[in-house]
């Protein structure tokens, strides 16, 4: 957003009236404003980037999930089944069985659309990713600071993502720090599993590629069978096999024993030399990488890498959370009106997301989340009351140009001390550390905004970016250091077996300028059609 | 190694000055690590758009680079100077950000 006059300080904000507001414009946020509109409700679809362009959907590389059963036999069930196994006695049932319920005609109305779904033998092809019993996976073959503004919504739904921007090494675009957790929280919502951040197993490392997405290895891996080599050029996957019953021998681990294995190995002083695995396809034909790769081929050559005579370098990469806003089965919050989808909701992937559940999470719970906004916003009217705004345009307004650290560098401090600290690895000590370092860094940038008093105003949006980043990292801490257990993507070195008493979900809550902590058992409850 | 950055700075409307930084960088790294870096440690009120950071999958950091219209995030750093300005038909917000969402997705005021 952006306006010729442009001052927060000053201006009367610009206001406007619609019936549902979606935040975010990812896949979840796209199918939420489709189907409020479609429901017949007028929407506004707000986006921090450009509609389309920021979040973590342009960033996926493959494996949409679906039981569209046209390739191998298949049921909505077998894929729930999957994605309960994967989540690790923690997941939402009700809302994991509309992700796989939903998912195979959500992906039929977008083929309908023309979306390039990758074909074979005139059905709709699909790819087996780890912790699927089956074939399951389609995918797409290669791939301001102006005027303050004030808007009256009757329903509000929040698309905004994850949080894997508060990380160093992530997958998503650089603008998704958990900005919806913490609107979420200030409105009165909960927060569920914030401690469960998944690590993308095989993220790029080295050497370093520019115009390439870091998670593009994975289909490579699927069609070609790269292999995760030690610093002695053994594989060592199949050490660690053992833990995990459901792997299918090939592909072998899920995701967060991979990430386990190639840390362990990293930590036992076998790693690459930029700290991670190597993963090579010498083994492979030239013609068959050819084959598979297409032109990335010839953009990995300007880059300087030929993969059939020499490895990469590949180490865990912050890529998905698993946590996120509570809701009940209509994608409602425990506030009336306020809704959220796609990776902003927590639950439907318990502890461990399966490959390939994102995405149609996201088209599911975005048709969902704004279906229900619009028939709760066309039978509702408007509470609007220009005080509610109040508080955030006086925040705004004491935006000053006052000496201050350097934000940016600031954010470039918690991103390290998450991944150092709040990683995949955790203890108690490292997530103490953390804390009292983020507690630090609040009191470091101060109770009111920062401002660079110009157009495009980078300082006051890092300001605000990192105001929401600390609320959030501060959450996923909180709910770390609480569960005593390893489990999952939330792996305690100093907890390190699963505790059936720790089957139980964590909640976060804000009162008071305080985050609470609570706990209950996971939901069974299966939602009705 | 290092880079000089000598970037086109100043709001629409202003007269347009030419700033130049140093950064040390390593083989490999972009021009939007460059631009980064500036920000984190020198001039955090520089401004320019990116998004996805190294996919070249947003397209957002688009810019005039020593002349020509290109990708920060995939143009390497050199040594010696690099000159940056904002695309030259985009109307001008302020430094390297220009008006690049459609008309259709603006919030018009």
């Amino acid at each position: 957003m952006s306006s010729s006059e442009n001052n927060a300080a000053t201006d009367e904000p610009m206001h406007l009236e619609t019936d549902v507001l979606v935040i975010g414009s990812g896949a979840a946020g796209m199918y939420a404003a489709l189907e409020a509109a479609r429901a017949g409700a007028s929407v506004v679809l707000a986006e921090r980037s450009l509609i389309g362009r920021g979040g973590a959907t342009v960033m996926a590389q493959m494996t949409v999930a679906a039981a569209l059963g046209e390739q191998t036999p298949d049921h909505w069930e077998h894929h729930l089944s999957d994605t309960l196994v994967a989540g690790r006695g923690l997941c939402d049932e009700g809302l994991a069985a509309l992700l796989c319920e939903d998912g195979p005609r959500r992906l039929r109305e977008m083929d309908e659309w023309k979306v390039g779904w990758a074909r074979e033998d005139g059905h709709i092809k699909q790819a087996q990713a780890p912790g699927h019993d089956r074939p399951r996976c389609a995918y797409v073959d290669f791939l301001s600071t102006g005027r303050a503004v004030t808007l009256a919504a009757k329903a509000v739904v929040i698309a905004t993502g994850g949080l894997t921007g508060l990380y160093r090494r992530n997958s998503a675009s650089s603008n998704m720090v958990g900005d919806g957790y913490a609107l979420a929280l200030r409105a009165g919502a909960e927060l569920i599993d914030m401690e469960f951040v998944q690590f993308f197993p095989i993220g790029h490392l080295a050497p370093r590629l520019v115009g390439m997405d870091p998670i593009m290895w994975d289909p490579f891996r699927y069609k070609l069978g790269g292999k995760l080599l030690n610093a002695e050029m053994r594989e060592f996957e199949t050490d660690y096999v053992s833990q995990d019953s459901r792997s299918d021998g090939r592909y072998v681990l899920t995701r967060d024993l991979a990430t386990y294995a190639i840390n362990k190995e990293v930590e036992a002083g076998r790693g690459s030399p930029a700290g991670g695995a190597y993963l090579s396809f010498q083994h492979v034909p030239e013609a068959d990488i050819r084959s598979a790769f297409g032109p990335v081929v010839d953009r990995l050559a300007a880059n300087g890498i030929d993969l059939a005579s020499r490895p990469v370098e590949v180490a865990p990469i912050a890529h998905y959370h698993m946590g996120g806003i509570r809701v009940d089965s209509t994608l409602q919050t425990r506030v009336a009106g306020l809704y959220a989808c796609g990776e902003a909701v927590g639950g439907a992937n318990g502890a461990n997301r399966l490959s390939g559940n994102a995405i149609t999470e996201a088209f599911v719970f975005g048709a969902r989340a704004g279906r229900n906004a619009a028939q709760r916003a066309l039978q509702a009217s408007s509470h609007w009351e220009p005080k509610a705004a109040r508080p955030a345009l006086d925040l705004l307004r004491s935006a000053d140009r006052r000496d201050a650290p350097n934000l940016a560098a600031v954010m470039v401090e918690l991103k390290a001390l998450m991944a150092d600290w709040v990683g995949p690895f955790r203890t108690a000590d490292k997530l103490r550390s953390a804390a009292q370092a983020i507690a630090r860094l609040k009191t470091e940038i101060g109770q009111s905004p920062v401002s660079s008093a110009s157009q495009f105003d980078t300082v006051l949006a890092d300001w605000l970016d990192l105001r929401n980043m600390l609320l959030v990292a501060h959450s996923v801490t909180l709910a770390a250091l609480a569960r005593t257990e390893s489990r999952g993507a939330h792996q305690r070195e100093d907890h390190p077996a699963l505790d059936e008493n720790w089957s139980v979900n964590q909640f976060v809550s804000l009162s008071g300028g305080q985050l609470h902590l609570s706990r209950n058992t996971p939901s069974q409850q299966r939602a009705l059609p | 190694m290092k880079a000089v950055l000598a970037i086109q700075r100043g709001s629409s409307g202003e007269p347009p000055r030419v700033e130049s930084f140093e950064v040390s960088f390593e083989a490999g790294q972009s021009v939007l690590d460059g631009l980064r870096i500036v920000r984190q440690q020198a001039d955090p009120s520089l401004a320019f758009r990116f998004s996805c950071i190294n996919a070249n999958a947003c397209k957002e950091c688009m810019m005039l680079i020593d002349g020509e219209v290109d990708y920060a995030c995939t143009v390497r750093l050199k040594e010696g100077v690099t000159a940056l300005a904002p695309l030259p038909k985009k109307a001008l917000i302020r430094d390297l950000v220009t008006e690049i969402a459609p008309p259709d997705e603006r919030l018009q005021s």
